[in-house]
């Protein structure tokens, strides 16, 4: 094997300049989608719990379509095919006059593909709340409404938290994708110094050394809200067998 | 829709099942391999063999904490490297599924493994099976019967993931389909149809899960 090790590329200009943006840039799309993600599958997650059977089918049919279809293909489908189909003011808009097309794309794409995936965690953190909670808040005069707010989601928030944590740090991961139609994000920026300069050895370690920061970060703070909001006598121990 | 409009797509048919052939083969291979690199490292990990299993640990956490455009990029750039000679971008892209996906079937197979009860492995042990014997002969044929569903979930991702290697310009469906939507100047008609195609074939495999959960529950 011969390579020239070259290290110090990382801290020239532009080069350092480039990993800084697409660091900044990978974390914006990330936590931008993360909002949408949240909130969206968090709605579509609580209608996906109810009994109203249309309310079933739609949530059903929407997750289906955001969790079968590859994230790559549904950026392509955002950023080339719905502004054809919208009328023809609104798709010339998106077009022209959106700021950042690629960027809101990349994070709307994101945040949608993986509300898919929250919702099916959220509507099955519902499930795993004893009925008899959902019978009491009734009784106890709540109204649905009430109910969800107060009894319901508190607990199935709790209870998924490690399956949201995993798809959190997806979420970081899954923001490299927008490279594929022109985010300068961190591994699209790491991809440039290695054409470049031909020192990817160097541009690899650097990206994957953040992103590994990302993740450790990412866990740190969630086992902390998870400790924080943690009920008493809800942990679980494992037991090993040693041979 | 009228004929026209699925011109594009029927005059290169040929062309886009070449590129759902490669899916299916990358998607095939990645998981074999995957299933069989995830076992082992998941029976280093549990039988906490000295100095492998931190490297064990170190490998999946790794690969679990960088996206797999970035891996494909770092099998595409190293493989020619550690070989000395260029090999194609299919190989180094094989490379990389095996190895990524080897690290996400262990957690399957780990938590499979740690499914099954203290019991089995006591009553294993004061039989006198060996270790490896109470893996092969007792935990493995229930582990699996629990761990059948998310293989097949974790296999319908992979599929999907699948269309990442793109990024190397390797001809799979979804390379193949956006190559077709350039040339024939019609994404949309191109693009909606990949994303049926895709979420047919997703819907088998999740069906699939769904009935190999059935069956582990009344098992």
């Amino acid at each position: 094997m011969t390579y020239s090790w070259n290290w110090g590329v990382l801290l020239q200009e532009p080069y350092l300049q480039w990993l800084g943006w697409g660091l900044a840039l990978t974390l914006a799309i990330s936590l931008s989608a993360l909002v949408i993600a949240l909130s969206v599958g968090t709605a579509v997650g609580v209608l996906r719990s109810s009994d109203h059977a249309v309310l079933r089918a739609v949530t059903g049919a929407y997750i289906s379509v955001f969790r079968n279809i590859p994230l790559l293909l549904q950026m392509f489908l955002w950023f080339f095919v719905v502004p054809e189909l919208l009328p023809a003011g609104a798709g010339h808009w998106l077009k022209r006059d959106l700021p950042y097309p690629e960027i809101v794309t990349a994070i709307v794409a994101l945040g949608l593909f993986t509300s898919s995936r929250i919702a099916v965690q959220v509507s099955a953190g519902i499930d795993a709340v004893p009925r008899g909670q959902r019978m009491a808040a009734k009784a106890a005069g709540l109204s649905q409404l009430q109910a969800y707010r107060l009894v319901l989601l508190p607990q199935a928030l709790r209870i998924i938290i490690p399956p949201l944590t995993s798809e959190i740090l997806t979420i970081f991961k899954n923001s490299s994708v927008a490279l594929t139609i022109g985010v300068y994000e961190l591994t699209t920026q790491t991809q440039q110094i290695q054409s470049i300069t031909y020192q990817g050895f160097e541009a690899f370690t650097a990206a994957t050394i953040l992103y590994v920061a990302i993740a450790m970060t990412v866990t740190v703070i969630m086992r902390a809200i998870e400790r924080r909001v943690a009920l008493p006598g809800t942990t679980s121990g494992g037991l090993h067998v040693r041979f | 829709m009228s004929a026209s409009d699925l011109a594009p797509i029927t005059n290169s048919l040929p062309f886009l099942l070449q590129g759902l052939g490669l899916s299916v083969l990358l998607t095939a291979i990645a998981m074999v391999g995957g299933i069989v690199l995830g076992l082992v490292i998941a029976l280093v990990r549990l039988t906490r063999v000295p100095v492998l299993a931190p490297f064990a640990a170190l490998y999946v956490n790794g690969f679990r904490a960088v996206p797999l455009i970035l891996v494909i990029f770092w099998f595409y750039f190293l493989v020619p490297l550690l070989l000395g000679r260029s090999v194609g971008a299919l190989y180094s892209v094989l490379i990389a599924f095996v190895m990524f996906e080897g690290a996400y079937y262990s957690e399957i197979m780990r938590a499979g493994l740690q499914s099954v009860r203290v019991g089995q492995w006591q009553a294993a042990k004061a039989l006198g099976l060996g270790y490896l014997q109470t893996v092969r002969l007792i935990a493995l044929p229930q582990a699996l019967r629990n761990m059948a569903p998310l293989m097949v979930t974790q296999g319908v991702i992979l599929f999907q993931d699948t269309a990442l290697v793109y990024v190397v310009s390797l001809h799979d469906f979804m390379t193949s389909v956006s190559i077709v939507a350039n040339n024939t100047s019609s994404p949309v008609e191109m693009y909606v149809f990949a994303a049926l195609v895709y979420l047919a074939i997703c819907q088998v495999g999740n069906a699939l899960a769904g009935r190999l959960k059935r069956a582990s529950r009344t098992a």
